[in-house]
């Protein structure tokens, strides 16, 4: 595999980008690698932009990653998704919800918000290796919304699985286990579903 | 035991390894979750104080009685507390004083960027800079020895990046148990800064300075990697790790205390290599100090004095001169998105502070706002804040103006932590010097911005106990201002009757909006979501004019007016009937039952 291996994490305030990258990050350490993570919040819980950076590696220095590194990309929110895209090398892994929330400048101003098929052709110009999931359904299908973060963990598992510039190959139980100690007691069981859930959706799609 | 640690929680561990007695702090981004992690651990004392001056004044009182003492700030916090920080420097403390400066580069939540370790060389007070979160930890324990050993405040100061970031921390045991307090120091000559006093103590500080220096030479965090004699590179804090990834094979001499500098260390290092630069975030601080030691060194002229670094910015930057061949470049896939609409914060949905806003807009006059959630209410469509600067200025811009004659009513905003931080010392002016400036104290209960803290109002103290509620329309009519009302935060006809009768006032007016944030736990418990009447709305876009992110357009347009009609979020909406009360077609439908905060 490549290393250090870039993951960006982008979504809006609210979306639990910020406990997938918690997860994502000890999951890194789980297995062995030099793991680091930054975020940015502070206005972002207004309902703005949030990113969120994570690295593994043999050695990881810098907790964010320059424009042009990133090597999997894991948008909860297509517009966030489309917004990073600069951020990207060329053939990154990307793993795209597609929840499409709104902003306010989109609403009551004059911008128009992009279209699913803007949104596909221009991944499809740079990587071949683009999944897009609907990560709500697949969590409302499971009875609660709120797990729609650790369904994309979930799909973002598999899809690390298949080789490639950042293929590497985790147990769903490494996963698991993070997931597990980081969410309440009575919602482990439901966390569990949705991170098989997802790993079965991000399968699907590959084949 | 491993664990991986944002910079604050590292510190909070820190802190709580190396024994804190007392910790002060005012929330402030990036610095608010170090106080609130601390306040986890057991058997510790940690508290919010009104404003940061409070706080380091309150760790400087601890350390005098013999035990740790620590303030937190964010770093715009030290400019609040800069005179208790110089004072502190010139008594020194008998135990240790270790302040806490969150520096903002790149202003992700800040109006400014400045470099805080200019203090430390301001105030004769050593600076230490973690470069990641085991060493946020570690810095905690080696700054309180620092301080008890020279008997000097010490400033940790940490960036955004360091306070936000997460990395693998060894944790270690809790070193240094509660000291009891040792009788209370009676030592005028060293504490007691009458003129007379001071004139003694000054030398006495200029040399430890000194002293400290002659330290930094063997300071452990001060240390040089070795490497390629082609380029030395001196750094510090997480542009450390910027310099590592980029420079490889370059050597190093890390910085772990930027003030004051080991200088025989950096003639040795400058001496080992053919090109010296200093990679630094914000202020050319140790680039300067090396050029003055008549060395000849590089840095602004190559990286930027704004914004925060990355590894591109710091690739890129070495390029452009000459550092780094041109093969380094890292190519941007430079995609067309064409125009994507921006995420800007904006007040929540059911925000309180929003009704406000909405008959400002309505009023026209000049608003001088504060440092809060309500600052966002400078955009579109509510477009009703005209000035901000800092915590507690809005007020005193706002008597300024009148007193120069500006020809308008001038109102000032603040929000009840800010009152309670810098705003009623301006208050009392406008009272004493009697200007008819109306002040909207925005009271939602909570100190929301910086993530719902407790403050002086809440009834509660940040280690979860209950406690007296300063109560603010009392406070406000002692201060001796004779217009005073509260009116509740949804209120939007109240809100209008009173503001337009303040702003005809010619003399002080208070008025106090009560309503807590709709994110607090209890008040999201009582949401009830609105909907729309299609039949009944004709897309007359009046609700659209509230900014509520809940409020979205409809596919389905008005025959008529050919507008689109109005369509509510229900994931959104909080039921707080604003967009109901002001639609002129009764189109909103107000919820079937009223229930209050706080009964359900």
């Amino acid at each position: 595999m490549k290393e250090p291996i870039n993951f960006l994490l982008a979504g809006v305030g609210g979306q639990g980008t910020i406990l997938a990258s918690d997860v994502l990050v000890n999951v890194g350490l789980a297995v062995g690698f030099q793991a680091k993570q930054a975020e940015v919040h502070g206005m972002s819980q207004r309902g703005g932009s949030v990113t969120s950076h994570v690295r593994w590696g043999k050695f990881v220095y810098s907790p964010l990653i320059g424009a042009g590194e990133v090597d999997v990309l894991l948008a909860f929110e297509k517009l966030e998704a489309l917004r990073c895209i600069n951020a990207m090398r060329p053939d990154a892994l990307a793993l795209i919800n597609m929840q499409e929330i709104e902003p306010l400048t989109a609403i009551s101003g004059d911008q128009t918000y992009p279209s699913d098929d803007a949104l596909r052709k221009i991944f499809a110009q740079f990587s071949s290796k683009v999944e897009y999931i609907n990560g709500e359904e697949i969590a409302g299908s499971l009875g609660n919304l709120k797990v729609a973060n650790v369904v994309l963990l979930g799909a973002l598992s598999a899809l690390l699985e298949r080789g490639g510039q950042a293929g590497v190959g985790i147990s769903p139980e490494v996963w698991l286990k993070v997931i597990t100690e980081r969410v309440p007691a009575k919602h482990v069981e439901l966390n569990r579903k949705a991170f098989q859930a997802g790993r079965e959706a991000g399968r699907i799609s590959q084949e | 035991m491993i664990k991986m640690l944002s910079g604050n929680e590292a510190v909070a561990r820190g802190m709580w390894e190396a024994g804190v007695a007392v910790a002060s702090a005012y929330p402030g981004t990036p610095s608010t979750e170090i106080l609130e992690n601390y306040a986890l651990f057991p058997n510790v004392y940690a508290e919010w104080a009104p404003n940061e001056k409070v706080a380091v004044d309150v760790a400087i009182g601890a350390a005098y009685a013999g035990r740790r003492g620590m303030a937190v700030m964010k770093h715009v916090g030290l400019n609040v507390a800069a005179d208790s920080f110089m004072y502190a420097s010139m008594t020194g403390q008998e135990g240790g004083l270790v302040i806490v400066t969150a520096d903002d580069p790149a202003m992700h939540s800040s109006q400014n960027e400045q470099d805080n370790r200019t203090f430390a060389k301001f105030g004769r007070v050593p600076c230490l800079e973690p470069s990641d979160s085991q060493e946020a930890k570690d810095m905690v324990g080696t700054a309180f020895e620092l301080s008890e050993r020279f008997d000097t405040p010490v400033l940790l100061r940490l960036t955004t990046r360091i306070c936000h970031s997460a990395s693998a921390v060894n944790l270690g045991e809790r070193t240094v148990t509660t000291m009891e307090p040792k009788p209370f120091p009676r030592n005028p000559a060293k504490y007691v800064m009458v003129p007379g006093n001071a004139v003694m103590r000054h030398p006495i500080i200029e040399q430890r300075i000194r002293d400290i220096a002659a330290y930094a030479e063997t300071f452990p965090y001060n240390r040089v990697e070795p490497g390629s004699r082609k380029l030395g590179i001196i750094t510090c804090g997480v542009a450390y790790q910027y310099a590592r990834e980029v420079f490889p094979k370059a050597s190093i001499l890390r910085l772990g205390m930027t003030w004051p500098l080991p200088e025989k260390k950096i003639r040795k290092f400058a001496k080992s290599v053919d090109r010296l630069i200093v990679i630094e975030e914000l202020d050319p601080f140790i680039e300067e100090a090396v050029r003055l030691m008549g060395i000849s060194v590089e840095g602004k002229s190559i990286f930027p004095i704004t914004g925060e670094f990355d590894p591109r910015v710091v690739r890129e930057s070495s390029i452009k001169s000459g550092l780094l061949p041109q093969s380094a470049h890292v190519p941007l896939l430079d995609l067309e998105t064409g125009p994507l609409p921006g995420r800007p914060p904006v007040l929540c949905s059911g925000c309180p502070h929003r009704p406000t806003f909405y008959i400002l807009n309505k009023l026209k006059v000049p608003v001088n706002g504060d440092i809060g959630c309500y600052t966002l209410a400078l955009v579109p469509p509510l477009s009703a804040i005209h000035t901000c600067g800092c915590m507690g200025a809005g007020i005193g811009v706002a008597h300024g103006a009148a007193k120069a004659g500006s020809p308008e009513h001038h109102v000032a905003v603040i929000g009840d932590s800010t009152f309670f931080h810098t705003g009623i010392p301006a208050l009392v002016n406008v009272v004493y010097n009697c200007s008819p400036v109306t002040t909207i104290i925005l009271d939602n209960r909570i100190t929301g911005m910086t993530g719902h803290q407790d403050n002086p109002g809440t009834g509660r103290t940040l280690l979860g106990q209950e406690t007296v509620r300063v109560e603010l329309e009392p406070l406000v009519r002692a201060l001796g201002v004779r217009h005073v009302q509260s009116v509740a935060g949804y209120d939007v006809k109240a809100i209008e009757k009173a503001l337009k009768e303040y702003i005809k006032l010619g003399e002080p007016s208070v008025l106090i909006v009560v309503e807590p944030c709709a994110l607090l736990p209890d008040v999201r418990k009582l949401w009830m979501p609105l909907e729309v009447l299609a039949e009944k709305c004709n897309g007359c876009t009046l609700c659209f004019r509230i900014g509520c992110p809940a409020i979205l357009k409809s596919e389905e347009l008005d025959e008529k007016t050919q507008r689109p009609k109005a369509l509510i979020d229900a994931s959104m909406c909080t039921g707080c009937e604003v967009c109901a009360q002001i639609c002129p077609r009764d189109a909103i439908p107000f919820r079937p039952v009223k229930v209050e905060a706080g009964e359900s």
